[in-house]
């Protein structure tokens, strides 16, 4: 210690763990949330720069996606956020036995959809290689499962976590917060990806 | 939900059998709080210091090395790294100046030229530029903001080894004949596959992806840094300038880099897998590539300039004894900087063709940006007006980079101007303005902030003497390499070809640049030589060399692996320079156990007490595996199913805890 200390108050009863914008993780969710959110910014501008050069949109002898499995998809992403809100207040009242019980319900829709975007992926009339309309529908559903699955992981080793004695720690109910902050996320996301790919070609 | 708190919330919930072991179990634990040992007036001293130096200090040996999540180590990484890439591509704009020493000249071929340019660019840019400014943060940002470590400094670490594997992925290519040879800005549809066929322009995609990787990481590590670990006191109108600098610095590329990444992922798979973005045959835009490509890009140089300038106010202020004059002016300056960045882009294309509206948009766009630097440039000349300057060798840089760069600025005005843009686009004159506000706007301030920072850093001071003679080098080498480059360009020579035809009046000018070339290396050695000797025949730094005002001299030199003894508190701007003979402290974080605190994010009040990670191989692990992975996505698309499998597993090993039992308060293993 270089400079004589001046004590003027102590810490030790400071909590460690706090919902919400006190929590250090929040900020960095919110970060990559914006990272994230800047690349699907950026991936629809290309949408509607390569919209711009068309006559048509689809293009002219291309047929728009089917519209069922891209609505099938959104219905049960929509409703996913029942669970993922009783997760979420779970957490708020360390209400851990809801937690181990619903997170595996918010597992098992995420593999139903992953099932439903297996069959988008075949109905959307093209193939990525045909041309910049195909590439950038491609694209878009491309990353946005990617999105759903880097989430989905990230909840089935939280609810591995969960079940764990650990799971009554404040730190992990924050973390449980936090990830179905991100789920909503996720499924918000996902609302102007299913204009574009199946609205916008139809209007 | 009134009450915030996760850690003390009782449980009602779940069947009896459980919640009566949970409760005891809660109980249990908060007993053996009590008994945790934390610093204060009875734990403070040498006995303190031990301790600390015990919990905070890594495992010794490589896999210590590997481990390793210290700020300062990371830090130090960053800028000894990004340093070693700067002096590669300055040789390699070594051989090209002496390319083009002479006319006509056959030294080396054009194929190998268009390698060095791209080689030189895109190093310069994305691996060093951009990461030596994260390095100098990640380094010192804490220790101005009075915390113990950067926030996630595991992340911190892997972004580190991506930074280091895209360079070495970039490199490494070089030197086996497969570099990317299509400009630093890989223009489609020259680097798509109808037209570079081979794996160059491949390469320098991927190493755009680690780079991101790495730099979307470290700002997110800073951002949360500075909005969260401010010292108590430290108000974000009481943040050190730099760290201003920083946050805004870190927000841009957070919203910057996206772009890059999804432009050079779109041409990976026009290229590997036959996707359209690019192809206009089928309906795809070269344009899409630069309107993505500027997005990024001309952020990117704000990117790089305003860590520079937040580098200039600290010698500013510490050198002219007398705070910044206009704090508020300056930060908002940088703020709208930050912004207006993003509204420019365009001016890079204006030789595309773009309608009308467009070209007075983006002309007027480009003017304005042109308003906040230079009233950041008026308030140092205040400062300096007002203070009592001493022109030590950072001091010297400073001054060099204030002439520099208003006349690289002047020329950016100008050419914001479309008709003469599109008379000198792609020249010389072009070379010649962005060498001015980059070098002269971010390498003179960087030079001074080193040496400004090397005590602390190292424990040593740099030779005087020895900087004040490589600053008159470096500076007059420079003026003699760049300025005859904007006649060059007025009287037509293009950049990036190779050579260039007798008696066109270029001799002259390309000689005189090549001459300060050499001038500004031999510059640059000496400076590394100082460096390098310093180490070992240096003065001994006191804890606070020059007199400064922020907390990262108010320990010592080179600092402890836990920064400060105890956090300490902020009442001013000037924290050092306000103390009045005590150092004002809070106390009660953890000694046998890695501990810092985190405050409010606009008023800096204590708000909660967070680990900080014990060492981990697993970022450096991780690191690894998504390396192989966006190697191997160069040569198939299955690199990517394959290759995320044992990414997932080494990102869930990194958040997985060594132990699952429960402990009397947060620790992360």
């Amino acid at each position: 210690m270089i400079h004589t200390p001046r004590f003027t108050e102590d810490l030790s009863e400071l909590p460690t763990s706090k919902f919400g914008t006190s929590s250090l993780t929040w900020w960095g969710i919110l970060g990559f949330m914006v990272i994230e959110g800047a690349g699907f910014a950026l991936a629809f501008a290309a949408y509607f720069f390569i919209m711009g050069h068309e006559q048509g949109w689809p293009p002219e002898g291309r047929r728009a996606p089917e519209l069922l499995y891209g609505t099938l998809f959104t219905i049960l992403i929509l409703l996913s956020e029942i669970p993922n809100s009783m997760i979420k207040k779970a957490a708020h009242e360390r209400d851990v036995p809801a937690i181990r019980l619903l997170m595996p319900v918010i597992i098992g829709i995420g593999i139903a959809l992953f099932v439903i975007r297996g069959f988008e992926f075949n109905n959307l009339n093209c193939r990525w290689t045909d041309d910049a309309y195909s590439s950038i529908i491609w694209a878009l559903l491309f990353l946005h499962t990617t999105h759903v699955l880097t989430d989905w992981i990230d909840t089935v080793v939280l609810w591995a976590l969960m079940m764990t004695d650990v799971g009554w720690e404040g730190r992990r109910l924050v973390d449980t917060d936090e990830n179905s902050l991100y789920w909503r996320y996720v499924w918000l996301l996902w609302l102007p990806i299913y204009a574009m790919i199946y609205w916008i070609p139809r209007l | 939900m009134t009450d915030m708190r996760a850690d003390a919330i009782p449980a009602t919930k779940g069947s009896d059998n459980e919640l009566r072991r949970v409760r005891e179990e809660d109980q249990r634990l908060a007993s053996e709080r009590k008994k945790l040992v934390r610093d204060g007036p009875k734990l403070t001293g040498a006995d303190l210091e031990a301790r600390l130096e015990r919990t905070w200090a890594r495992p010794p040996g490589i896999l210590g090395w590997l481990a390793t999540v210290d700020h300062k180590e990371i830090g130090r990484r960053y800028l000894i790294t990004a340093l070693m890439f700067f002096a590669l591509a300055g040789a390699l704009a070594l051989v090209m100046r002496l390319q083009l020493a002479r006319p006509e000249s056959n030294l080396i071929s054009a194929q190998r030229y268009n390698e060095l340019f791209t080689m030189h660019g895109s190093t310069m840019m994305f691996l060093f530029a951009v990461p030596v400014m994260e390095g100098v943060a990640v380094y010192i940002i804490p220790l101005m903001l009075g915390t113990r470590s950067t926030a996630f400094p595991r992340l911190n670490a892997f972004s580190y080894f991506m930074y280091l594997f895209g360079g070495v992925l970039l490199w490494g290519a070089f030197v086996l004949n497969i570099g990317p040879d299509i400009g630093w800005f890989a223009y489609t549809p020259l680097s798509g596959p109808q037209f570079s066929p081979g794996k160059r322009a491949d390469v320098w995609a991927q190493m755009i992806t680690f780079t991101e990787v790495s730099a979307l990481a470290a700002a997110v590590v800073l951002v949360c840094t500075i909005l969260k670990t401010r010292a108590p006191g430290m108000t974000l109108a009481r943040m050190p300038l730099f760290a201003w600098a920083m946050l805004v610095q870190s927000v841009m590329v957070i919203f910057a880099m996206p772009a890059v990444a999804l432009a050079s992922s779109m041409l990976i798979s026009d290229r590997l897998i036959g996707t359209q973005f690019y192809n206009h045959y089928e309906h795809g835009d070269a344009l899409l590539w630069q309107h993505l490509f500027w997005f990024f890009g001309h952020p990117e140089v704000y990117i790089i300039f305003l860590p520079a300038t937040g580098f200039v106010s600290v010698i500013t202020e510490t050198f002219s004894r007398r705070p910044i004059f206009a704090y508020p002016v300056v930060v908002l300056a940088l703020v709208s900087t930050g912004i207006l960045a993003f509204g420019l882009w365009v001016h890079h294309m204006f030789a595309t063709g773009l309608p009308r509206v467009g070209y007075s948009f983006y002309t007027a766009a480009s003017m304005t940006v042109s308003i906040p630097t230079a009233l950041q440039i008026f308030c140092w000349l205040a400062t300096m007006y007002d203070g009592r300057p001493r022109f030590k060798v950072p001091m010297l840089y400073v001054v060099g980079f204030i002439i520099t760069f208003v006349i690289g600025g002047l020329s950016g005005v100008i050419v914001a101007s479309v008709p003469l843009d599109l008379q000198v686009h792609d020249t010389y004159f072009v070379v010649a303005h962005f060498h001015y506000v980059l070098i002269g706007g971010a390498v003179f301030p960087l030079l001074g902030i080193l040496t400004y920072w090397y005590p602390k850093i190292t424990g040593r001071m740099m030779s005087e003497r020895v900087g004040k003679v490589n600053f008159w080098m470096v500076f007059l080498g420079f003026q003699l390499a760049f300025f005859p480059m904007h006649f060059a360009g007025l009287l037509g020579m293009p950049r990036r070809v190779y050579t260039y035809p007798a008696g066109l009046g270029l001799e002259l000018p390309n000689l005189l640049s090549t001459i300060g070339a050499f001038v500004v290396a031999l510059g640059v050695l000496i400076f590394v030589l100082n460096g390098l000797l310093s180490l070992y025949r240096g003065a001994l730094a006191p804890a606070d060399p020059w007199g400064g005002s922020t907390l990262e001299w108010a320990t010592t030199s080179p600092p402890p692996p836990y920064n400060f003894p105890h956090v300490p508190v902020v009442s001013s701007k000037a924290p050092m320079w306000d103390l009045g003979g005590e150092f004002p402290v809070v106390t009660g974080l953890r000694v046998d156990q890695k501990e810092t605190l985190l405050t409010t994010v606009v008023s800096a009040t204590p708000d909660l007490r967070e680990p900080i990670p014990d060492p981990s191989l697993w970022p450096f692990i991780a690191s690894v595996a998504v390396g192989i992975l966006f190697i191997s996505s160069i040569f198939s698309p299955w690199a990517l199913p394959f290759g995320a499998i044992p990414s997932a597993i080494a990102l869930t090993a990194w958040f997985w805890p060594k132990e699952l039992k429960r402990e009397p308060e947060p620790v992360i293993t």
